[in-house]
């Protein structure tokens, strides 16, 4: 799967491979997907007993291409390529390391942009909505076209902290510890509010063509962009935003006009302008819905203890000061729960500048409690190995 | 925390006695998880450690000790009422700014709490305060001005405190170079291990 280790700490160049199922899934909205495919990648080698696989979730935009880089386009790291590789805090010398795109999503794994078999057309705006559990039962099956039975870890940042969570509650006999970070047991009003205000732009937009611009050979860019950019304020502190951006004038002198005037105009038009040409409109609504339907409590009426009750992996928990995405606050409301319930957990709140995004940064003492933690996971695996 | 150094302190032992088998433990103020790792191993106890410094947090996951990192000032808020059989408070009472409060908390989720702190009142702390001076030693290693203990207190005053507000003493063991001492504990102990109840 790996090979040339051109750069230090790196897994190099990477190859997505694809895995089709063919038996139904059925979703949580009742929906069925008669057959579908999941793009993965993976690094590090699996070892005799299988004892070793991790699986990395990935959150809002994210993909299956969690670390290393493509063959030819060296500048195409993964998303996550600062935490997965060999010597690093997850070691991919010690690991086997699996990152998936979630179906619904638009990087290879069945999602809107797919043919629907009904119609020979593009799903579009007729693919089902996803949830987090829904995203956790195409894993499970992923993991058993693997052959894993049970993984050391399942770990993920927000969203895809949110999948590590579920898989907690959902097939506890799968893993042996979650790694939960910068997580929240549900989503706020206000966390709702911004995904709302994120697929009114899309929705709305001319091009959107009720989710069928594929067939219209039209793209809604503008909803994507302003989507983009709602998502992007709520990924950085205002401490962070104002070290980075200030009130900094983008020409040193007021222009009295609606070109991007300030240097924070300019940086969430980039980011938004970048993103609408890659990402898909359809998997965007998708994905935050998929957001705000995650509420492991909701069936035990907002108890989360009660949710949390057949938990029987380890936990490491990890927050950020500075995140009020998902604040410290929240993160504790899991821990509560976990505590609750006896969970074998470590919560660690990191002090750190950068909000939200802090979970994909290199704060040397998050990656070294991470490290730390994984040392222990790969321990266990040897101690099972030999008993 | 103050003085653990890795090396087994000597109070440990005499909280591993109060502590019955399989046990569940909060240890308050863990450092480096030493305490709770040695209670796993020799008491088979299960729980948590909680920790504020990022350092200590990360010597506990290194330690194979489960640790919650927060502020014991803030209170034990994460902790449901009776969820632990025994919370330990070792040698940290002194530098807890509110100790009326974590010593509540202590009996609102636990069973039992125990606490361990250096005996202000060891013949050796009162003789160089009769020399005009600010005791130091090697169990209270500050200066007055830069010491973490603001809550300094001897084996009179905690037994007074606690009579004071209905808590019941358990049981109590004062040490001197490690050893128990039995005649004038509030003279001759260098450290103080109380077990107590609600």
């Amino acid at each position: 799967m790996t090979s040339d280790n051109t750069a230090t700490g790196s897994v190099g160049v990477v190859h997505p491979q694809t895995a089709r199922f063919t038996a139904p899934l059925t979703l949580r909205s009742g929906a069925v997907l008669c057959g579908y495919e999941l793009v993965y990648e993976t690094y590090g080698a699996l070892n005799a007993d299988r004892s070793n696989a991790v699986l990395v979730c990935h959150a809002l935009n994210a993909s299956h291409h969690v670390a290393g880089h493509h063959a030819g386009d060296p500048g195409n790291t993964g998303w996550w390529d600062n935490m997965i590789g060999p010597g690093k805090p997850l070691d991919t010398n010690r690991f086997f390391v699996i990152g998936v795109n979630n179906l619904g999503g638009c990087h290879g794994s069945t999602g809107p942009s797919s043919i629907n078999p009904d119609t020979g057309l593009p799903w579009g705006g007729d693919f089902p909505v996803v949830t987090v559990e829904d995203w956790v039962d195409a894993q499970a099956r992923l993991a058993d076209h693997l052959g894993i039975e049970r993984f050391a870890a399942v770990m993920g940042g927000s969203l895809g902290a949110m999948q590590a969570l579920a898989w907690s509650i959902r097939y506890p006999q799968r893993l042996r510890h979650s790694v939960v970070i910068a997580c929240a047991p549900n989503l706020s009003a206000q966390n709702i509010a911004f995904n709302e205000v994120a697929r009114q732009a899309i929705l709305t937009d001319p091009d959107f063509h009720g989710g069928n611009y594929q067939l219209q050979n039209a793209v809604p860019k503008r909803g994507l962009r302003v989507a983009r950019m709602v998502g992007h304020i709520t990924y950085l502190s205002d401490d962070e935003m104002a070290n980075k951006f200030g009130r900094q004038l983008k020409h040193g002198k007021p222009g009295y006009g609606f070109d991007t005037e300030f240097e924070i105009e300019s940086y969430l038009r980039h980011q938004g302008n970048k993103f609408a040409d890659y990402f898909d409109a359809n998997t965007y609504l998708r994905i935050t819905r998929a957001l705000d339907y995650f509420d492991p409590a909701f069936a035990s009426g907002g108890d989360l203890s009660a949710a949390l009750k057949d938990v029987t992996a380890d936990l490491l928990v990890v927050s950020f000061t500075t995140d009020w995405r998902f604040s410290p606050e929240r993160s504790r409301e899991i821990v509560r729960a976990l505590l609750d319930n006896r969970a074998r957990v470590t919560y660690a709140e990191i002090d750190a500048p950068h909000g939200h995004d802090a979970f994909l940064l290199d704060d040397p003492r998050y990656h070294r409690l991470v490290a730390a933690y994984f040392d222990r996971v790969a321990a266990e695996t040897v101690a099972e190995v030999q008993a | 925390m103050t003085g653990a150094n890795g090396s087994q302190r000597p109070d440990f032992a005499a909280i591993a006695q109060c502590i019955s088998r399989d046990a569940h433990v909060l240890d308050l103020g863990c450092g480096d998880g030493t305490l709770l790792k040695y209670l796993q191993q020799s008491r088979g106890v299960t729980g948590y450690g909680v920790e504020i410094d990022d350092g200590n947090v990360l010597a506990c996951v290194r330690n194979g000790v489960n640790v919650i990192q927060s502020d014991l000032e803030r209170g034990l808020a994460e902790f449901a009422d009776g969820s632990f059989d025994f919370v330990v408070l070792s040698q940290t009472l002194q530098a807890m700014r509110n100790t009326e409060r974590i010593v509540r908390e202590m009996l609102r989720v636990g069973r039992a709490g125990i606490v361990t702190f250096p005996n202000f009142g060891h013949w050796r702390n009162r003789l160089q305060i009769l020399r005009g001076r600010m005791p130091v030693s090697d169990r209270l290693p500050f200066e007055w001005f830069d010491t973490p203990n603001i809550h300094l207190c001897t084996v009179a005053d905690f037994e007074r405190f606690c009579a004071e507000r209905g808590i019941r003493i358990v049981s109590r063991t004062v040490l001197s170079d490690g050893r128990p001492v039995q005649a004038l504990p509030n003279l001759l102990g260098e450290l103080a291990v109380y077990h107590f109840s609600g």
